[in-house]
């Protein structure tokens, strides 16, 4: 058969010399090898107690941010599950009942909100589509665990609480705080300017 | 017969045809023409008698009054009203001078609109939305607090957002002409004006539910499908039943085997083609009920395309349109 590319190369049989049936030297050369590399710096780390720097950008594990007064901003409105290339995201949608105000923001809530963890890419389009900047992604890993069900993480997880709120303002680029700033924007503008009282 | 030509393409319509009715006889009758030649709408129903002249979006510049009286006319003009005149020459899309009016007018039908979109259950089939995001503006101007209204029911099936309203009549309409009679319509004036239905009576009548279907934007949604889901997570369908009040024919938005909402069937000028009797509409929501014709067309620019399968001999069609249109520009 004629070969496909110029590049196969012949196999030789060729007789071994007397050093190279020694054996021995190359087993000494593979050693040094070895050896010299018990005084090279470990690029190993002890993972739990000792972490690597973080990029600031990376995506991690996501979070359903609450609002300044500790209410949930999500209203299930359905973009970061339509945004999802790897459709991890499902919710369920409910309307929030009057005395329920400090709970949630605005009248429709996620009464489930499901991201699949396996199925996620983190690509961070969910961030991207949020209009109500509720979901974000953060420099957290996604645990371990051994059945699959698991990595399904409910309004459990991802909410994060109201004790230990997740700072986000390192991850924003100075760009984005600066494009927010901008009150002419409808989407930077809160519901309360938008509305009369 | 009037010889008309709206945007370089010239059609011969009926006497006492309006321009915009020219126009989408234009995109009907050839299909190589662009389907934005005929001019956006928000009030105008081609279903409704006497709708229409009251949100300005279908505004086009005549350049060429009539074959005997060639001036042009000094202002955009409504294409909803405006008769066509033999000779008439009319330009929507390309000219930079009608898309600029047009942002104009979708900048103040949005002065007062909450856009709370990520709440409205209109959102993905809003012709709001696709009006503000074909011309409009992505900013706001308007720095002074919106008029509000307390959301009302209007009986067991119908929500009522004033809020999101932008005065189109069409519900009005409807209630005069599809229904016996008519027991909500505009009340006050100018900023303060609002649909209304006298103190809340509720509009219980068999073609009642029209008036969701006929609403641009999200003032009047389905109370039985309110927050079930997005629209672009159902699947809609094309189905029928026996009905002795209307014709049958219906939409049916599907979740899995669960039916979340009915409405009628709309063509691609975002109007119904039968309109539906109010028990098809809320009371059938089991498929045992229906007789499912199989997956309705939806426009590829459509969010909710989004994960929608059609059948192989409509995809044909629609690759088949495509390439008719690529080899005869060539």
């Amino acid at each position: 058969m004629q070969a496909l590319t110029n590049r196969s190369k012949v196999v030789s049989k060729k007789e071994m010399t007397f050093m190279e049936r020694m054996y021995l030297p190359a087993i000494f050369g593979g050693m040094m090898i070895t050896l010299s590399h018990f005084f090279r710096r470990k690029p190993t780390i002890k993972y739990p107690e000792q972490k690597r720097e973080y990029s600031g950008v990376f995506r991690g594990q996501h979070v359903l941010k609450r609002d300044e007064k500790g209410a949930e901003r999500c209203t299930a409105c359905g973009l970061c599950a339509v945004a999802c290339p790897a459709e991890a995201i499902t919710m369920t949608a409910a309307e929030r009942k009057p005395g329920e105000e400090n709970l949630y923001r605005e009248e429709k809530y996620a009464a489930k909100y499901e991201i699949n963890m396996l199925r996620c890419i983190f690509c961070g389009d969910c961030e991207e589509a949020c209009p109500k900047e509720a979901i974000f992604l953060t420099d957290r890993q996604v645990d371990v665990y051994g059945k699959r069900k698991n990595f399904v993480y409910g309004k459990d997880i991802l909410v994060e609480s109201k004790e230990n709120p997740i700072d986000l303002s390192k991850r924003q680029t100075p760009e984005v705080k600066e494009f927010k700033k901008q009150q002419e924007f409808a989407h930077n503008q809160t519901f309360d300017k938008r509305i009369k009282k | 017969m009037a010889k008309v030509t709206i945007d370089g393409h010239t059609i011969e319509v009926p006497d006492g045809t309006t321009i915009l009715q020219a126009a989408r006889m234009l995109v009907d009758k050839d299909k190589m023409v662009d389907a934005k030649v005929a001019p956006p709408t928000m009030c105008y129903y081609s279903k409704l008698k006497t709708s229409g002249g009251y949100c300005r979006t279908c505004i086009v510049k005549v350049t060429k009054g009539s074959e005997k009286d060639p001036r042009p006319m000094p202002k955009p003009v409504a294409s909803c009203r405006t008769k066509v005149m033999d000779g008439m020459e009319g330009v929507n899309i390309t000219s930079p001078e009608v898309i600029e009016a047009r942002k104009g007018v979708v900048e103040f039908l949005l002065i007062n609109h909450p856009l709370d979109c990520p709440i409205c259950d209109q959102a993905g089939e809003c012709h709001l939305q696709d009006l503000g995001y074909e011309h409009g503006l992505s900013k706001t101007r308007y720095d002074f607090p919106r008029r509000t209204f307390n959301q009302i029911d209007i009986g067991p099936y119908i929500k009522m957002h004033m809020t999101r309203c932008i005065m189109c009549f069409r519900c009005v309409k409807v209630a005069d002409q599809i229904t016996d009679y008519r027991v909500h319509g505009m009340l006050n004036r100018g900023d303060a004006s609002e649909i209304s239905t006298y103190i809340q009576k509720a509009i219980d009548n068999d073609f009642s539910g029209n008036i969701i279907d006929v609403c641009p934007v999200g003032a009047l949604t389905d109370r039985t499908f309110r927050f079930k889901s997005r629209v672009w997570f159902t699947k809609p369908v094309d189905a029928h039943r026996n009905c002795t009040k209307c014709s049958g024919k219906v939409a049916l938005w599907l979740k899995g085997n669960d039916i979340l909402r009915v409405t009628g069937r709309k063509d691609q000028w975002g109007e119904v083609e039968e309109f539906i009797c109010n028990e098809c509409r809320f009371e059938k929501k089991d498929v045992k009920d229906w007789t499912i014709e199989g997956p309705r067309h939806i426009d590829r620019h459509s969010v909710i395309s989004a994960n929608h399968y059609e059948s192989l001999a409509s995809l044909k069609l629609d690759i088949g349109k495509q390439q008719k249109a690529l080899s005869t520009k060539k």
